[in-house]
């Protein structure tokens, strides 16, 4: 039975097995350091497809697919697909799993889509009402470009602090198993803001909730940040990630290095004119269940706090002065089903 | 000698008007946006207290082809409006002055929508 | 985490890196006046063809903004605007390029609803408040008998 500590975190005492995940990518991702990690890598960012969206739609269906072939498994096993993206009344998402018919909970937590549907599906499992679930999410360059700033053609200049929305998507398999790695805990994210408005520099907006989230776990659990091998964010960038760093000093807590960033590892952040690094759901779930799990299974990370951020941004309220609200989820993950980090 | 020269005062003269805009766009808070809107109202106003017009004779393109040219245009299309219509002229002159740019823009932009498509970029 | 908006809005300041604005500067000069000098290549030629001075300042105008769709149609003002920012901005060639953009952007939304209704989503400001403009000084120049 799933427990809880402290006031924001849920320890999983029968931890669900991600049994197994696929990945999704295009041109550019399969040109970064990490491009040989994708399952699938279509180098059309239209995916065969006449408009963005469908593109995406796409993305997130095949890597639904192709993670539950890696299961062995059919649409008919999995239980629940818990499910979201950038898009509004999240299309990527809606559309790309249509066909499957399977019991569906749509999910919006910005970029952090990753970390929240795992923390819901993880819990699902152990609560005893899914045998198996599947947690998945996308975000697409091109649809997140005309849905948040400016169409692709538009002569625009990016400012050094932008990211950029990864072309991509990442889908896991979750249930009741022996295969490591294990979800051990969650800890839900606090709505957090300190007053950024700079909507090309997300980074710096979701620091604050990265900060507070990581914060709460180890208040909650007494853990500290040595008993980790790695505790990566989700899209901070250069920017977020040193704010993080400033921001986790203030009260104590040093993550040294093993603190990183998954929008920091997409991309090369040289050669590739990503800015400040890469963002979107897809950047934080395609190094999750392309590098990072891969990495656990073979026993190079055994405990790892993955937190994926989102800024919950809407361009609405922030052209009426609003400042852009953020979210970070935890999700403590194991290599080991009991014992060890808990 | 003296094409040669033209050039150079519209290459100098228009690089200026755009390196302002840069430095607007890095060093303040001003969008893009705002900054071209900035531009063409100032060019009306520039143009209407007579010294655009002086600017375009010395600069040809280097002053007409920056948006500042866009606004100065609309005051010389009304004040040229009012001396041949009167009062209808007022709000006759922008427009009439402005349509070849805005008309160009639009009719080649619909023709470009059918023909081509947007793409990932770089 | 004790912080308040003003201090946070400091460390931001700190950690962001600012725009290289020595090169952008001089890239919209550069790539700016290279513009408005072809610009004055078209008034000549257009002159040398027989127009008077004012129809050709027109005519190479709109020669400059069929230039500018034409690029943006080929994927390509979007990349040079990369490197030049305001000297591809400022230009009518950006004015050209930011109701381009939308046009083909939107297209999949429709010819009415998405590349006919959203193609000033972009420029629109330039000219309601341009006209606008324009109006009020013809006013004052009509009322005052400037003209």
């Amino acid at each position: 039975m799933a427990q809880r500590r402290g006031r924001y975190t849920v320890v999983l005492d029968n931890p669900p097995s991600i049994r197994a995940a696929a990945t999704v990518g295009s041109k550019k991702e399969s040109e970064g350091p990490l491009g040989g990690m994708f399952d699938i890598i279509n180098k059309d960012s239209y995916f065969g497809q006449t408009s963005w969206e469908k593109a995406e739609s796409q993305m997130q269906s095949i890597a639904v697919s192709k993670a539950l072939e890696k299961a062995g498994l059919q649409n008919t096993d999995v239980d629940f697909i818990f499910a979201g993206d950038l898009l509004n009344q999240c299309i990527g998402s809606t559309y790309g799993l249509r066909e499957l018919g399977i019991p569906y909970v749509g999910l919006f937590g910005a970029c952090s889509t990753m970390a929240e549907s795992l923390c819901v599906a993880s819990t699902f499992i152990e609560g005893g009402v899914a045998q198996t679930a599947v947690a998945c999410t996308s975000s697409h360059f091109c649809t997140a470009e005309r849905q948040f700033r400016f169409p692709l053609e538009y002569g625009g200049q990016r400012t050094p602090t932008a990211q950029w929305t990864a072309t991509a998507s990442g889908a896991a398999v979750l249930q009741n198993g022996d295969v490591p790695p294990f979800v051990r805990a969650i800890t839900v994210g606090t709505i957090e803001d300190l007053g950024v408005t700079d909507a090309n520099n997300m980074g710096a907006a979701m620091a604050p909730a990265a900060a507070m989230t990581i914060k709460h776990f180890f208040e909650d659990t007494g853990k500290k940040p040595e008993e980790f091998d790695l505790i990566i964010t989700g899209d901070l960038g250069k920017v977020g990630s040193s704010l993080l760093a400033d921001l986790l000093r203030r009260d104590g807590i040093d993550l040294g290095d093993r603190q990183s960033d998954c929008g920091l590892l997409l991309y090369d952040m040289e050669k590739q004119d990503v800015h400040a690094g890469g963002s979107g759901c897809g950047c934080s779930a395609s190094v999750l269940c392309g590098h990072l799990l891969p990495q656990m299974r073979e026993g190079k990370l055994r405990n790892i706090l993955f937190i994926a951020t989102g800024a919950l941004m809407s361009p609405t309220v922030v052209q009426q002065g609003e400042s852009i609200a953020s979210i970070a989820h935890l999700v403590c993950l194991s290599t080991q089903k009991s014992g060890g980090v808990f | 000698m003296e094409t040669f020269w033209m050039m150079l005062k519209a290459f100098l003269v228009g690089g200026v008007i755009c390196a302002i805009g840069q430095i607007f766009i890095d060093y303040t808070k001003l969008t893009p946006a705002r900054i071209l809107t900035c531009y063409v109202v100032l060019g009306v106003v520039l143009g209407g207290i007579g010294l655009y017009p002086r600017l375009v004779e010395f600069a040809g393109a280097g002053a007409s082809v920056p948006l500042l040219g866009f606004g100065n245009t609309l005051a010389k299309g009304v004040r040229e409006a009012i001396q041949t219509d009167g009062l209808i002229g007022v709000l006759t002159g922008g427009f009439t002055a402005a349509a070849a740019g805005i008309a160009a823009a639009l009719f080649f932009s619909l023709l470009a929508a059918l023909i081509f498509k947007p793409k990932e970029k770089g | 985490m004790n912080l308040t908006k003003e201090e946070y809005n400091e460390m931001t300041k700190k950690a962001s890196p600012p725009s290289p604005a020595a090169k952008n500067i001089t890239m919209a000069f550069l790539i700016g006046g290279l513009i408005c000098a072809v610009g004055q290549v078209l008034i000549f030629a257009y002159q040398n063809a027989g127009m008077d001075s004012e129809l050709a300042a027109g005519a190479a105008s709109i020669t400059l903004v069929f230039l500018s769709v034409l690029l943006t149609g080929l994927n390509s003002y979007d990349n040079i605007a990369k490197v030049a920012g305001a000297g591809t901005l400022v230009p009518i060639t950006g004015f050209a390029n930011s109701v381009a953009a939308p046009a083909l952007e939107f297209k999949s939304e429709g010819f009415i609803l998405g590349l006919g209704a959203k193609m000033f989503i972009i420029a629109g400001p330039v000219i309601v408040y341009g006209v606008s403009a324009s109006i009020i000084y013809g006013l004052i120049v009509y009322l005052f008998g400037l003209y």
